[in-house]
């Protein structure tokens, strides 16, 4: 099973069509959207299940949807065994943004999402070590938001130009 | 004060210490803090610390409304491999935008995209070598990855960052010479790898520093989405650059090196080391086709369009860079510039790797494994 679509058909009879949409733009590649609530499940599903076998995670990105006042994270998943790449999204809103972590399915998650929470500010549920990873600890706001507005000052030092 | 002073020598013993290996240290390669928790000379435990070399890459490409001028900034990223940072974004971006390239360009891509790859493991070897002891080939190395760059200038004009690829094309045509250059290259080139095999990858001493050590199993691989040399190193034939192929490798004739165990345990640092050394006589190989491919004529500017706007869309395309997969993931919301590009670095995969392999080894093998992953900081911290 390699093409997006099928996937998610497969993916519709496993889990029911509540919440998971089938998408594309206009150019690029199709996606998936899946609920937060049940992403670890279908995560699991996706890497475990005999026909799909997605062991690698690739890429996970935070994304600020300011339009949308959401907040979201892309998966790129991919699989070894079958040469398929899928891409799936979960989008939660902007003042709730927790999203169950998939640490315990694939450990490479671990940095991207603290990767992501440090950028978009992305709350990853049940994640062992949430901590900023590219700034500094103290740093104040989420740089890649799109109304992140960079602080004066840093331990008293100016920020700007 | 009275706890410390009042410890009998066997409790002493037990406890463990935790040290920093950098900042600013030697063999990090760049600036990277390790935290170390030791028990004596045993590591128990390691937390790297990045984000000393951030520059907002992702920020600047989504602030900067233009998507040719995020190019440049790509070449700082991987700051030892710029051709290959170059080719996946205008890869990834000539895909969105379903443009043509033509075949004069994409045999010059491919012909810098594989020099690149070899200046790039000769520092990544030399680096390694140097590391442990072994001065000597880094000098040698160093004399070899100097014609490249040399090469390089004559090419774009920069001997280190090139903004040399352009979407849809390259900057400007490659000198006249540009053929016999590389074919020279090629032909003195060849017989220093077993030079470099004679040197650095069958001596005793660096052997016996890097067999069986930071062994990398091949599930283990999977799980932190390891890629490039450090997969292939665990005995994975995973290539991009055959298993998802991108502008025109697959009309090249070469084989995928992998580890094979042959000085001690399969995925350990000196098969990782090999795996590269090997790899340099395959691009060689590719270089040569390309040569002999690659057509007189043509116009590398014509297939540039004047205005890059992609309509509304994303894709994640990867490609194979030399320390592994770089993917570019970009949201494109029908404007000049990206909405969103996150930019997934080898690097910053392959160090959050680093605590799986290196526990229950002396700090002076943590050394062997922090070189050989090859790590590239500009990368790591973007």
């Amino acid at each position: 099973m390699k093409e997006p679509k099928e996937i998610f058909e497969y993916l519709i009879k496993e889990f029911g069509e509540d919440g998971i949409h089938f998408e594309t733009g206009d150019t690029g590649e199709p996606w998936i959207e899946v609920p937060a609530g049940n992403v670890k499940e279908i995560m699991k599903f996706l890497r475990d299940d005999f026909q799909l076998k997605f062991n690698v995670l690739m890429c996970l990105s935070g994304v600020h949807y300011a339009s949308e006042a959401a907040l979201g994270v892309t998966y790129h998943i991919n699989s070894t065994v079958n040469s398929a790449k899928l891409a799936l999204k979960v989008k939660v809103p902007e003042e709730d943004p927790v999203i169950p972590s998939v640490e315990s399915i694939w450990k490479t998650a671990n940095w991207h999402e603290r990767e992501a929470y440090d950028m978009v500010g992305i709350h990853f549920k049940n994640h062992p070590d949430l901590r900023r990873i590219l700034t500094a600890e103290d740093w104040e706001g989420h740089p890649l938001r799109k109304d992140y507005v960079q602080q004066e000052f840093y331990q008293g030092i100016p920020t700007g130009e | 004060m009275n706890d410390i002073m009042n410890i009998t020598t066997k409790e002493a013993g037990k406890r463990e210490m935790t040290i920093n290996m950098g900042p600013q240290h030697p063999s990090t390669h760049g600036v990277l803090r390790l935290e170390l928790v030791l028990d004596g000379e045993i590591i128990t435990d390691v937390r790297p610390n990045i984000g000393y070399l951030h520059r907002c890459f992702e920020k600047y490409a989504e602030e900067v409304g233009d998507y040719s001028k995020v190019i440049p900034y790509t070449d700082r990223m991987d700051y030892v491999s710029a051709m290959n940072q170059e080719h996946g974004y205008v890869t990834a971006m000539e895909r969105m935008l379903e443009i043509e390239v033509p075949e004069r360009v994409e045999y010059i891509r491919v012909i810098v995209a594989e020099m690149q790859r070899i200046a790039s493991h000769l520092l990544g070897i030399g680096a390694f070598g140097l590391d442990l002891g072994a001065f000597t080939p880094f000098l040698y190395l160093f004399t070899e990855r100097e014609k490249i760059l040399n090469i390089f200038e004559k090419v774009s004009g920069a001997r280190l960052l090139y903004n040399y690829m352009t979407v849809g094309g390259l900057m400007r045509d490659v000198p006249e010479d540009f053929k016999t250059d590389v074919a020279e290259f090629v032909k003195t080139f060849r017989p220093k790898i077993k030079e470099l095999n004679d040197l650095l990858s069958y001596n005793k001493i660096f052997i016996q520093r890097t067999a069986d050590v930071g062994v990398l199993p091949e599930k283990v691989a999977f799980n932190y989405a390891a890629s490039g040399p450090v997969l292939r190193g665990s005995g994975v034939k995973w290539d991009l650059r055959k298993n998802d192929p991108y502008s025109i490798y697959d009309r090249f004739d070469f084989e995928i090196p992998v580890g094979s165990g042959e000085m001690g345990t399969l995925g350990d640092s000196w098969d990782r080391y090999i795996v590269r050394v090997r790899e340099l006589e395959q691009s060689l190989r590719i270089i040569e086709q390309a040569l002999d491919g690659m057509p007189d004529e043509g116009d590398v500017t014509e297939a540039a369009p004047k205005r890059i706007r992609p309509k509304a869309g994303e894709m994640y395309v990867r490609t194979e860079t030399p320390r592994g997969e770089l993917g570019y993931y970009i949201i494109s919301d029908n404007k000049g510039g990206p909405y969103r590009v996150k930019a997934r670095a080898p690097s910053f995969v392959h160090l959050s790797l680093l605590r799986a392999i290196s526990r229950g080894h002396l700090i002076a093998d943590m050394i062997a494994i922090v070189g050989s992953i090859d790590i590239v900081l500009g990368e790591v911290d973007r």
